[in-house]
């Protein structure tokens, strides 16, 4: 195996754009996925809103969306990407289905978030003359952030790995490099690094969260 | 202050609804401390929690400052939440706050205070509850007592006409209970904070309360001074949360039984009667023996009390009995069906005729 054919310029423009997909599809899952988290969260049972129609009817929905496998959900939302996006090549074709294939996965984990909030916490607020919205946002919300944290950063692994599964179909980033050089031009040593790469790349990103959950634990 | 009519309150159970109160009537007046006792599932934190609308009753109506409060929904009932204050079993502080942050918690939802009025109203509230010094540090770096202090801060903050206390000393050692309890009366005594104190310990409400409720099976069954309450238990299920204060149980039916020869008597004697050494001088005026066949002693909120029950013998029983009457001490006879110097109906623990079944 030798290394002296390994185009670095390649390899680096990758990781930019595998850092760019992460980056962009991780803000847009959690700006779709909190509020879709906090709705079931609210319309649970023996919740604030309970609403047992709703929350099934959202739960159903979400439940497909995530039974459906990430690479088929590509090719499937392919014509909808382009719809959406104008593309479904590149980083902005890509981005589309990531945010779709993981807030549900999100507002799951959200909603698990909020309700191990201690109930007692809640009455307190509503005890004090807090509405529903101040209840949320000023008790409950700073009460998970440790949880919403963990959630955040679980979601950002799930996404380095589907976004190494999207350069198959022409995603881009070090999971495309990765198959075209190592398995269509059987340069195993370009795969490698690929993987190296994304191996400490995820390992970062643990760290990070659990230092920021640690950070904001106060319990 | 506050009225309930005719309560009711039932929940969806697995097997019909479970009724959690029943036909509840009670009035509570302003600036009093006001005990609710009762066994665990009594329905003491269904009750209580009805008061501020956190459960909406299945029938009756919550009556608050004479205004019928039990339709109210949005601004009226946030509002109304404010003017009650409510201070928890497990705190429930945020534990993402400081000690601060907690207290600033209410007075910032309410929109009207600006950053320096809050932190000039919180630091005059931690002051008052002793926590000065503890303002940056998040809860689970306090001890028990410090958080209820905190709860109370924070149930202060609004400056409330009325502080609900829902078994607030329930997870605090002895020592910590006593001086959450004495917070509360000082808070009583100097902002004329209306409070209602729920318990299943008779011991905190003849430390604390004026008036209390006893409440059985979702029923009061039975409700008045705590001098009266205490002193003249008429109801079983307060009888056994009185003997569940006495330091031995308060079952001395075999002492009864061993050396009651003459006429057993209870004898109550209550603030300055308590005071004055009147049952032996009565019983040399009168020729009489007492044997002590059980007592107590002690003090209900301020007022002393010493209440025993003693078998009396010798010339003049009668005599004895009627001085002591007109020394101010309730006499309750043993076998009588009325008794004197109260408006208690006979007692129970002594109509039952099995002897004395408990202290008194
Ligand atoms: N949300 C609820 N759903 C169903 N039943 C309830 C609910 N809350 C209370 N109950 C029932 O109502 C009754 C009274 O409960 P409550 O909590 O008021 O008792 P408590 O006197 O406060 O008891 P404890 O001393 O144990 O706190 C109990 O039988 C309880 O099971
Ligand atoms: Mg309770």
């Amino acid at each position: 195996m030798s290394f002296e054919n390994l185009y670095w310029s390649d390899i680096f423009a990758a990781l930019s754009q595998t850092l760019a997909m992460v980056g962009g599809a991780l803000s847009l899952t959690v700006l779709l996925g909190l509020p879709l988290g906090i709705l079931l969260y609210l319309t649970g049972r023996q919740q604030i809103f309970s609403q047992p129609f709703a929350y099934g009817g959202l739960s159903f929905v979400l439940n497909i969306i995530r039974s459906v496998p990430f690479i088929i959900m590509l090719i499937v939302l392919m014509p909808v990407t382009v719809i959406v996006t104008g593309t479904s090549l590149g980083i902005r074709g890509v981005i589309f289905p990531l945010v779709i294939g993981t807030a549900p996965f999100f507002a799951r984990l959200v909603e698990t978030a909020l309700r191990e909030v201690d109930r007692g916490i809640i009455e307190a607020s509503q005890a004090m003359g807090a509405s529903t919205a101040q209840t949320i946002f000023r008790a409950v919300l700073p009460e998970a952030l440790p949880s919403l944290l963990a959630a955040v950063t679980v979601t950002a692994i799930v996404l380095v790995d589907y976004t190494a599964m999207s350069g198959a179909i022409g995603g881009g980033g070090l999971g495309d490099l990765a198959i075209r050089y190592g398995y269509h031009r059987f340069q195993t040593e370009i795969m490698l690094v690929c993987v190296v790469i994304l191996i400490v790349f995820v390992q970062l990103i643990q760290a990070a969260g659990n230092r920021l959950v640690s950070h904001f634990s106060r319990k | 202050m506050i009225t309930l009519e005719n309560i009711r309150k039932d929940f969806p159970g697995k097997t019909g609804a479970i009724t959690a109160l029943d036909g509840i009537n009670l009035s509570i007046a302003r600036g009093e401390i006001f005990g609710i006792i009762g066994s665990s599932g009594a329905g003491k934190s269904t009750l209580v929690r009805l008061i501020n609308l956190l459960e909406r009753p299945t029938g009756g109506e919550v009556i608050v400052d004479g205004e019928p409060v039990t339709s109210f929904k949005g601004q009226p009932l946030r509002d109304l939440r404010r003017k009650i204050g409510m201070v928890f079993q497990h705190f429930n502080l945020l534990s993402a706050r400081t000690v601060f942050g907690n207290v600033a918690y209410p007075l910032e939802l309410t929109g009207e205070y600006g950053r320096i009025e809050i932190a000039a109203k919180v630091e005059t509230l931690l002051a008052r509850v002793g926590l000065k010094d503890h303002a940056q540090k998040y809860p689970r770096q306090l001890s028990g007592g410090q958080k209820q202090r905190v709860g109370i801060a924070r149930a202060l903050a609004c400056e409330p006409d009325v502080l609900l206390c829902d078994e607030a000393t329930s997870a605090l050692d002895p020592q910590t209970t006593g001086s959450v309890l004495e917070l509360l009366q000082q808070i009583n005594r100097d902002l004329g904070v209306t409070i209602v104190l729920i318990t299943h310990e008779m011991d905190i409400v003849r430390r604390t309360c004026d008036r209390v409720a006893v409440l059985d099976h979702g029923r009061v069954v039975e409700s008045g001074p705590v001098t009266q309450v205490f002193l003249h238990p008429q109801h079983e299920a307060t009888l056994k949360l009185v003997r569940e204060a006495e330091p031995d149980g308060g079952l001395l039916g075999n002492i009864a039984a061993v050396g009651a020869s003459g006429r057993t008597v209870r004898l109550t004697f209550l603030g300055e009667t308590a005071r004055k050494p009147l049952l032996g001088r009565i019983a040399r005026e009168n020729g009489a023996d007492y044997q002590i066949l059980a007592g107590r002693v002690g003090n209900i909120r301020d007022t002393p009390y010493a209440q025993f029950t003693v078998s009396l013998s010798g010339t003049d029983v009668a005599g004895a009995i009627a001085g002591l009457r007109s020394g101010g001490v309730t006499v309750e006879v043993h076998g009588d069906d009325v008794v004197e110097h109260s408006s208690v109906t006979p007692l129970p623990a002594l109509q039952r005729g099995g002897g004395l079944r408990h202290v008194v």
